[in-house]
């Protein structure tokens, strides 16, 4: 099983550094990231009017598909995937095996642009979950949950 | 896997609904979706053949309230449930918080409920989970049938643990919420329990 994930403001903060640059460098229109779960993690760009919490479970799905797909091939996983639109594409990038990014971009770009920064990006991110990790699994680490009673439970659903 | 996120204070929970074809899984989402007030929910996705079978799975996003300062969030899934859909359920229970499994009352379904929640556990065991640790509440639907078998016959072969059961008819809502209560409960609980270590 994996560990739980959580994520702090130190880390987040990085996380959204390299997605907002990552947005302007690839002249995307939106970019996010979504644990392999379908969490969203992080977004930039033009998502005012965008289901990103659709978008980040279908994507989670997608990847557990094309993960599955690999496994009967033999293959370790198709990391990449990228779908072409007439107006907007998509490309997607499983980062460290544990989260995915994604960048969704129009005509203003290209899939070569998108790949060379992607990958860049893909490497910072690599660092930055791995340490998160690290951090998570660490002895000692906050339990903000192991204070809360049967009553604070029950409250929520009293309505 | 419950995603904290100390930024926003969130923390988001995976539940899957679970049982044989036909079932009510989506009816359940449905239901829910239909009663919860729009500024708790986000969009339901079925991902559906033309014949409105799930294909590869539900989705519902929904927002209980705060605990503690933090929002909690649990993103409902269903499984398809015909049995040739087997590798799209082990997708779908990859990091789930906490599994409902509805059971067809019928007594002519009974054959199914059984295959389906052998179907579970060997499928969560695949994940490293057991059925009988992980949150789990079972749903005896469709209890307005006239060939609904006696409950008592329904928990001796698909319950055996004793797990937290309700009766429903998830086409009218009856039970519905009771049983995504009992789970999220079950859910946070474990959240306590399991606080700071790796789950």
């Amino acid at each position: 099983m994996n560990p739980q994930m959580v994520m702090y403001e130190e880390e987040f903060n990085q996380i959204q550094t390299v997605v907002d640059r990552l947005v302007k460098e690839a002249n995307a229109r939106v970019v996010f990231i979504v644990d392999k779960n379908g969490q969203l993690i992080s977004s930039s760009g033009d998502i005012e009017n965008l289901d990103t919490t659709s978008l980040a479970s279908l994507t989670a799905g997608n990847i557990a598909a094309t993960g599955g797909m690999a496994k009967l091939l033999k293959e370790n996983e198709f990391a990449t995937q990228f779908h072409e639109g007439e107006k907007q594409n998509v490309h997607i990038q499983l980062v460290g095996n544990r989260v995915i990014l994604v960048v969704i971009f129009d005509a203003r770009s290209s899939l070569g642009l998108v790949r060379l920064r992607v990958r860049k990006a893909s490497d910072e991110l690599n660092g930055i979950f791995e340490a998160l990790l690290n951090k998570v699994a660490a002895p000692g680490a906050d339990a903000p949950f192991a204070e809360i009673t049967d009553e604070d439970i029950d409250n929520l659903f009293n309505d | 896997m419950s995603f904290i996120n100390y930024l926003s204070r969130e923390i988001n929970c995976k539940l899957v609904y679970y049982g044989p074809g036909l079932c009510g899984k989506t009816t359940n989402l449905q239901y829910i979706y239909n009663k919860t007030a729009p500024d708790a929910k986000g969009k339901m996705i079925s991902l559906a053949t033309e014949q409105e079978r799930t294909l590869f799975f539900d989705f519902l996003p929904l927002s209980l309230g705060e605990i503690r300062g933090f929002r909690t969030r649990f993103h409902l899934y269903t499984v398809p449930g015909q049995v040739f859909y087997d590798a799209s359920r082990k997708l779908i229970l990859k990091g789930v918080d906490g599994v409902i499994f509805v059971a067809d009352s019928q007594i002519e379904r009974m054959e199914a409920n059984i295959e389906s929640i052998e179907n579970l556990r060997t499928n969560l065991a695949e994940q490293g989970y057991s059925l009988d640790k992980v949150p789990f509440v079972m749903q005896y639907n469709k209890r307005d049938l006239p060939s609904a078998a006696p409950v008592e016959e329904l928990r001796s072969m698909l319950n055996p643990t004793n797990a937290v059961e309700f009766e429903a008819v998830a086409s009218t809502g009856q039970g519905v919420f009771d049983t995504l209560k009992a789970v999220a409960k079950l859910v946070l609980t474990e959240l306590r329990k399991g606080s700071g270590a790796p789950g």
